[in-house]
């Protein structure tokens, strides 16, 4: 079954990028695809597809779907169909939709794979290829230098973190001996002396992808991306991969000390951080950013304490209605071209259908019962009131997750802003059924989700501890009169929201101002003055001291390699040279002496072709044909080449002294000497190669050709030839390139 | 630059060379030669032809731009090792034809690979040489 999904994922990249209904096609495929695989799923059984690629690195293609990754391939895929359909509205007449569309099935197929892969290896570079598509997707707008900007701070951080993550997940498989997540032993690498660096590392990994503090600051400037891509990538999957990392790793890396001094700071921090800030922002976008990011911190609060299965459901809850408000806020651009909350009002008249979706999205955000949004905070508030870890009392806990719900619902309210209150100057009207499908089919979920209870026994599949009951009603209990707490708090927050932002602003002030931006900003900086200062000392774009170094390095290596270890006893025991072999070393001798000492471009050249050619008569005359016509070929090219650009030369002028010259004479004579040395000193030895017995045996019998060095090149090393081709093709453009920008710029010097 | 001597002996002089450069691509599996030296006898043809002539003739006889013929040539040396991969399951696994022509003898996927190393090299080395020649006019 994995087979269909990964064989199509490459494929459909290239056809059906047209209309949107049709692109939607395939997620939807997928979504039934996963949809049936639910009632296996849900009874404990796991659906697995392994193709070796290298196995003897331990790289396979190894998939498994669990309930876990059901979960979020239900998500992706979902979502993805969506948001497919919104975009081909939104951006439609654009004159790159069709990039657009293709990006966005590359992200969709490497996310699958993020959460479908079983080997880490490839679970890593699926990882980096969802960061890539992210890449690409925030920088669309490629003319906007805040979008170029903003792409690569996102690419800089995650690959960052990626980075990490792939040298933690290679020490997590030193330690294990396995490359598959499903074989992992949880106590191997607990008792093992690496664990907390591999917790270190992957928890880098998983914060940078999923905007944890302090990691935090490329996720709201990643909003500069068109907003399909904010809903899809920014909300509701690809931040969630960390999510994802995390509780997939619980049972091998999770429930530790070290495990849980991580990740409870660190998400009741961004948290924290992330709803005081979202209530403060005015850009519908930037709100529902740093509620997510808030929202994600809540997650990795969670799985600090080990409630998978809860982390899951708010993964769940989350991406259904802040995908759907993302959908939301694009409609609202697309239709009054600002999304600004304070200039905008009575929306809901003029967008009605539009308004229903983002009603119900910011009721489940909010914890309205009996929204999906309601039921995750009962369940939250259950677990962080039970929870007993000695160093954090409960009451601490759950104050700090009530502050960031209140900061977060506060947040949604906000954004329910434009669509009441008077109508404002900018009146939208309804948008295109593409553009609110997408919100309200989530919206509607978030209903479902809460009333039918559907996700329960897969979420029930994913708990690491025993499950905790996920039901609408659990009586008038301390979590009710929590979450009552919460949505009233939330509800003065949001009506008071400018005049509690004043009173709070010099705290405001001071998180932007320490904020981790400031040390991005100055990494990157000093990166590249180093590098500047570098490239001073070592590039001194002077030819001709590179080619002195080169010499220098190579004539002292084999030196030191002479002296150390060269048996010098059968140097010259070898034939006497023939006549003519002597005259033709000669001959190429004085060519090259003279070529050195003549004033005039055309002489030398014509010198240095009798050099070239002289040595293809040594390659006739020891039987090497094919080097021989090669060297022909290219000694005449390289002639040609000349006369073309001889005309173009200025004459030839003594620019150095001659001092240099005398040392430049001295290190050609070392260079000569050495290469001579080596030369007798290589082929005294007798070969005991067992390659050239190879090909020679094997040239005829399984590549059917008698010339060995052609088949050696086209088959056995065929290999190496298209690389060199590629090189050479790379090579030959840029030389093009080159030359074309001269042109360009007048081409007269 | 004008020389009736060279262009009228170049008239003569091309066509050789590139029957030739053929004969070196073809005849490279089983004696001396192969696509990198037909290429390059083929790309100092078309060079002369372009120093003689001027560089317009030259495009004009070569018919197709050189970069075409690069990406046409990576092309060709991809597609040879994609049909082992379709063939025979593994990547670059040459395959023989069963039916025997005059002076190719078999249909086989090196003789495709060395073609597309013929036409990268003719590619990259015209791109740079006509590039050079029209950059001085």
């Amino acid at each position: 079954m994995l087979h269909v999904v990964t064989s199509t994922a490459p494929s459909f990249l290239y056809r059906g990028v047209k209309a949107g209904w049709l692109t939607a096609a395939l997620p939807f495929a997928l979504l039934i695809l996963f949809a049936s695989a639910i009632s296996g799923v849900v009874q404990g059984q796991t659906y697995t597809a392994t193709y070796p690629w290298v196995p003897s690195l331990g790289v396979n293609l190894t998939f498994r779907l669990d309930a876990l990754s059901l979960v979020l391939a239900l998500l992706i895929s979902g979502i993805g169909m969506l948001v497919l359909i919104y975009s081909s509205r939104y951006l439609e007449g654009d004159p790159y939709l069709r990039r657009f569309t293709l990006i966005l099935m590359l992200f969709m197929g490497s996310m699958l794979g993020v959460v479908l892969a079983d080997n880490i290896m490839l679970l890593f570079i699926f990882w980096e290829l969802t960061s890539f598509s992210s890449y690409l997707l925030i920088g669309f707008n490629h003319q906007r230098e805040a979008a170029r900007e903003a792409a690569k701070q996102a690419l800089i951080v995650t690959s960052a973190g990626g980075l990490a993550m792939l040298a933690g997940l290679v020490l997590l498989g030193i330690t294990t001996g396995t490359w598959e997540l499903s074989e992992m032993q949880s106590g191997a690498v607990i008792s093992s002396r690496f664990y907390l660096p591999i917790l270190l590392l992957i928890a880098g990994g998983a914060c940078t992808k999923s905007a944890q503090f302090p990691f935090h600051f490329w996720l709201p400037k990643a909003m500069e991306a068109p907003t399909p891509v904010s809903a899809y990538l920014h909300s509701a999957t690809m931040v969630n991969a960390g999510i994802y990392l995390l509780a997939r790793l619980m049972p091998v890396l999770g429930d530790t000390r070290e495990w849980q001094a991580i990740m409870l700071p660190v998400g009741a921090i961004t948290l924290l951080m992330g709803g005081y800030l979202a209530w403060q922002q005015t850009d519908m976008k930037l709100i529902l950013a740093y509620t997510t990011i808030s929202t994600l911190g809540l997650m990795v609060l969670l799985l600090g304490l080990g409630a998978v299965d809860v982390a899951l459901l708010l993964l769940l809850a989350h991406a259904l209605y802040k995908g759907a408000l993302f959908m939301v806020t694009g409609a609202v651009d697309h239709e009054t071209g600002t999304r600004d909350v304070s200039r905008l009002g009575g929306l809901r008249q003029t967008m009605p259908i539009t308004a229903s979706a983002a009603v119900l999205a910011v009721l489940s955000m909010a914890g309205i019962p009996p929204l999906v949004g309601f039921v995750t905070k009962e369940a939250v508030y259950t677990i962080s009131l039970a929870t007993s870890i000695a160093s954090v009392p409960a009451l601490l806990l759950t104050g700090i997750i009530v502050l960031g719900n209140v900061f977060n619902a506060g947040a949604g309210w906000i954004v329910l802003r434009p669509f009441f209150g008077k109508p404002r100057a900018m009146y939208g009207h309804e948008a295109s059924p593409r553009l609110w499908i997408g919100p309200f089919v989530l919206g509607i979920m978030g209903l479902l989700g809460g009333l039918s209870r559907l996700a329960q026994p897969l979420l029930e599949q994913t708990a690491f501890h025993e499950a905790h009951e996920i039901k609408l009603w659990h009586g008038f209990n301390t979590a009710f009169a929590l979450s009552g707490l919460t949505i009233a708090a939330s509800a003065v927050l949001a009506l008071y929201a400018s005049g509690v932002s004043r009173w709070v602003a010099p705290l405001t002030n001071a998180i932007r101002k320490i904020g981790p931006q400031q040390l991005y900003t100055q990494a990157i900086n000093g990166v590249l003055t180093l590098s500047a200062v570098g490239s001073r000392i070592v590039l001194k774009a002077y030819l001709r001291q590179y080619i002195r170094v080169i010499l220098i390095v190579f004539v002292l290596a084999l030196a030191y390699v002479f002296a150390t270890d060269v048996d010098f006893n059968h140097l010259l025991d070898r034939p006497i040279p023939r006549f003519y072999e002597l005259t033709l070393a000669v001959v190429i001798m004085v060519a090259a002496l003279s070529a050195t000492r003549i004033n005039k471009r055309l002489s030398a050249a014509a010198m240095l072709g009798t050099v070239g050619y002289g040595v293809t008569l040594i390659y006739v005359l020891y039987g090497a044909p094919d080097l021989a016509m090669t060297q022909f070929a290219i000694e005449t090219l390289t002639v040609i080449l000349f006369v073309v650009v001889v005309y173009r030369l200025p004459k030839l002028k003594t620019l150095s002294s001659r001092s240099a010259r005398r040392m430049d004479a001295i290190l050609a004579a070392m260079v000569g000497a050495t290469m001579t040395l080596l030369t007798l000193v290589v082929t005294s030895v007798p070969l005991t190669s067992r390659l050239s017995p190879f090909f020679a045996e094997k040239s005829y019998v399984v590549a059917h050709g008698h010339n060995v060095v052609n088949v050696i090149l086209v088959d056995f090393r065929g290999f190496d030839t298209m690389g060199e081709i590629t090189v050479l093709s790379v090579a030959a453009i840029g030389v093009y390139a080159l030359l074309r920008l001269n042109l360009h710029r007048g081409g007269t010097d | 630059m004008r020389s009736l001597i060279l262009q009228t002996s170049i008239r003569y002089l091309v066509p050789l060379q590139l029957m030739f450069s053929i004969f070196l691509l073809l005849g490279g599996h089983q004696g001396p030669g192969g696509g990198f030296v037909g290429g390059l006898v083929a790309a100092s043809a078309f060079s002369i032809y372009a120093i003689a002539y001027g560089v317009e003739s030259a495009r004009r006889i070569l018919h197709v731009d050189p970069i075409v013929l690069i990406g046409t040539g990576l092309f060709m040396a991809l597609t040879s090792g994609v049909l082992g991969l379709l063939i025979d399951g593994q990547f670059m696994v040459h395959q023989w034809g069963e039916r025997s022509y005059p002076g190719i003898k078999q249909l086989n996927t090196p003789v495709l690979f060395d073609a597309g190393v013929y036409a990268v090299v003719v590619g990259v080395t015209l791109l740079i040489i006509f590039s050079l020649i029209e950059e001085e006019a």
